[in-house]
């Protein structure tokens, strides 16, 4: 268990060839974890999460920063000697090895006593539920049984801090949603500080204690999945996180401060969490998720979009439609048995309270009053 | 044989219909067995009925069934047990020096450096020299004592120059056999570093492994397969080498250098001892197996143990 700290962490690819200088991988990360937390990085798939990773297990040098771990500078620190445990996408299981050997090998590497291994293998091999497969040799095995011992491989161990690189994309869905829980109650059991990368924004919202969002090797919000998702920093976080996503409209603001106008749709913005009054008269961009617009047949409720229906997807529990309102692709979740059929035109209203207020240049997120995380 | 026997043969019965269009496999896999047998069976058998037969070309009249007359000579000749030696000698001292060379290089090429592509091509030259060329390069240009490249460094560093081929025969045999081969192995042997998956690496140097010890857990198991390949198909070759022996040192000085292959191309052309000569054949595909044998209990063996270190 450990406090892993990451200042300024940056990573540039481009160092070999001075003539080739590429764009920095990964830039100015901060980041200071709790003892036993359970961090996630989440973004677009190129993002740089699996670079931040590979610094903190001292795969890879970082070229600017510096990583600490229990307030230790580990940047010279080779990888063999900073106690980490990584679980590979691939899971990178020894395929000469049998499960048991894969196990112990670490510990058999650090001279422990044989005894104790055979203790903390079938321990973990217990926890983990692969004890009847101690002795067969990974292609023996399928692909979830090859990831539990990928997760048994680390946590015999007992390191400092675990890494998992998309540990589940190899999964089918099923499975990976029993491993997600899996991994969290080994996290409670075990209180080992993990980062876990993943580019599935659901498996962030339902794992971790704080998310890392990144885009382009910059962190773009770091936040509770709560946070997240009532108050998200800029229109990438806002889009990101959530299914379906958010939806936008660019709408002008009115010289009161309160009327958005779009070319068809209109709204009235509150000024209850974020300040509005400096943007009068300016573009704004306007999120407001899914499942929080509702049809009406009012049309003259303040907050308003018109459409014609264009794609249904009755989910059962639900009904996804989408429209087209101002040049802006809509999506509404409607109850499960609303009877909407292609080509009707709809309206549909929300709550003020749930308007999301972006700058429409800069598109960050119109200053929030308080950084309230309430569960709505 | 009837058509639908054929038609059986290929069919994988997977599905009804496939019996009356399956591939004639065996009719069209005829020529090819047929052509092995000849090229292959007819030759062995010639020289086992050989072997059996006074057949000396100079005495042609003596023709006649010997029964084990010709294996008794061979076996009774220190030249026949001598070439033996020589054989084993040669194999095993080429096998561990291409082997452990070559491993030592594809690990060095298999890091990126500047020129890579270059140097490796350059390495792997002497595997595309033809083995009488190699012969000729080494006694002529290295190896020669007025001429080769060797004796004018060991002249210009104030040493006297050595005839290796006349003084240290079979070492300059054995040079020149392992100068050969070893592109051949390095080659092979990078190709299997190359398809090592990087993240094993990874995650053995997290689980706490030294160089060292990566090299002894993941690299040597992972060449296993590899490893076999090279020493089985070099130990075929060098126990078959002849080429390179003819253009240098032609089985000498005396018998220093006879290995069986020359034992047995001076039985049959210049003593014309037809016989004779297919009694060492036989004499050879059998030390052939026996080795092969060894060899595969021996890797197969030292496999295993890796893998459970
Ligand atoms: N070994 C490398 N050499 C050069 N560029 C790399 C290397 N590894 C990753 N990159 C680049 O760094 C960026 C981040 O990659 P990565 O961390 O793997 O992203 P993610 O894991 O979020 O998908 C990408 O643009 C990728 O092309
Ligand atoms: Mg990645």
């Amino acid at each position: 268990m450990a406090v892993v700290e990451l200042k300024g962490v940056a990573k540039n690819y481009g160092g070999a060839h001075k003539n080739a200088k590429a764009a920095n991988a990964v830039e100015n990360f901060n980041l200071t974890t709790r003892d036993g937390e359970f961090i996630v990085l989440v973004g677009p798939s190129g993002c740089g999460k699996s670079t931040t990773m590979r610094m903190i297990a001292g795969l890879e040098a970082n070229t600017d920063g510096e990583i600490r771990i229990d307030g230790r500078d580990v940047s010279q620190v080779a990888a063999r000697d900073r106690d980490i445990a990584m679980v590979f996408q691939s899971y990178a299981l020894y395929p000469h090895m049998t499960v048991y050997d894969n196990m112990a090998f670490a510990l058999s590497l650090k001279k422990v006593p044989k005894p104790e291994i055979e203790q903390r293998v079938n321990d973990a091999a217990s926890i983990l539920d692969i004890t009847h497969l101690l002795d067969r040799k990974p292609r023996a095995l399928s692909g979830g049984q090859r990831q539990r011992v990928a997760l048994g491989r680390a946590i015999v161990r007992d390191p400092q801090v675990f890494l998992m690189d998309e540990p589940l994309s190899n999964l089918d869905a099923m499975l990976r949603v029993d491993m997600r829980a899996e991994i969290i109650k080994l996290h409670r059991k075990l209180g080992v500080t993990t980062f876990y990368v993943t580019h599935d924004q659901t498996e962030a919202m339902t794992m971790g204690e704080r998310i890392v969002v990144m885009r382009d090797g910059h962190i773009q919000q770091i936040d509770t999945p709560n946070a997240l998702y009532h108050a998200p920093n800029n229109v990438f976080v806002a889009g990101f996180i959530g299914t379906p996503s958010m939806n936008f409209l660019k709408m002008t603001l009115g010289g009161d401060g309160k009327t958005l106008t779009g070319q068809t749709a209109r709204m009235v913005a509150s000024s209850e969490r974020q300040s509005i009054e400096a943007h009068k008269g300016r573009d704004l961009m306007v999120g407001v998720r899914p499942e929080h617009l509702v049809l009406t047949t009012d049309e003259a409720a303040a907050n308003l979009i018109k459409g014609e229906i264009d794609v249904v997807e009755p989910l059962g529990s639900v009904t996804m439609v989408q429209l087209e309102v101002d040049g802006h692709r809509i999506t509404a979740q409607l109850e499960g048995d609303t009877s909407v059929r292609m080509g009707d035109a709809i309206m549909l209203t929300c709550d003020s309270a749930r308007l999301h207020l972006f700058d429409a240049e800069t598109e960050q997120a119109l200053p929030r009053h308080e950084h309230r995380t309430e569960t709505a | 044989m009837s058509n639908d026997a054929v038609a059986n043969a290929g069919d994988t019965a997977s599905h009804q219909g496939a019996k009356r269009h399956g591939p004639p496999v065996k009719r069209l896999m005829a020529p090819a067995v047929l052509f092995l047998m000849v090229w292959m069976i007819v030759p062995l058998a010639m020289t086992v009925y050989y072997a059996f037969e006074n057949y000396n070309l100079m005495m042609p009249t003596m023709r006649g069934f010997a029964g084990l007359g010709n294996f008794e000579i061979l076996l009774t000749d220190g030249t026949f047990w001598a070439a033996l030696g020589h054989t084993l000698t040669l194999v095993m001292a080429c096998l561990a020096i291409t082997v452990s060379l070559g491993l030592v290089l594809a690990l060095l090429f298999n890091k990126t450096f500047l020129g890579r592509g270059v140097a490796r091509t350059l390495a792997i030259s002497p595997f595309f020299v033809m083995p009488v060329v190699t012969g000729l390069l080494f006694k002529n240009m290295l190896l020669h004592p007025v001429y080769g490249i060797v004796s004018w460094a060991m002249r210009t560093l104030g040493f006297e120059p050595i005839d290796w081929f006349a003084h240290y025969p079979m070492f300059s045999v054995i040079l020149m056999i392992s100068w050969e081969w070893t592109p051949f192995a390095l080659l092979i042997l990078l190709t299997g570093l190359q398809s090592l998956p990087e993240d094993q690496i990874e995650a053995v140097r997290l689980d706490g492994a030294s160089r060292l010890q990566e090299f002894r857990h993941i690299v040597i198991p992972h060449l296993g397969q590899v490893l076999y390949v090279v020493v089985m198909l070099e130990s075929i070759f060098f126990l078959t080498s002849f080429a390179e022996i003819y253009a240098t040192t032609s089985g000498g000085p005396g018998t220093a250098t006879t290995n069986l292959p020359y034992y047995i191309y001076q039985n049959a052309f210049f003593q014309y001892d037809i016989g004779l000569s297919s009694a060492a054949a036989i004499a050879a595909v059998i030390l052939a197996n026996i080795f092969a044998f060894f060899l595969i209990r021996f890797v197969a063996g030292n496999l295993n143990a890796g893998g459970q270190r």
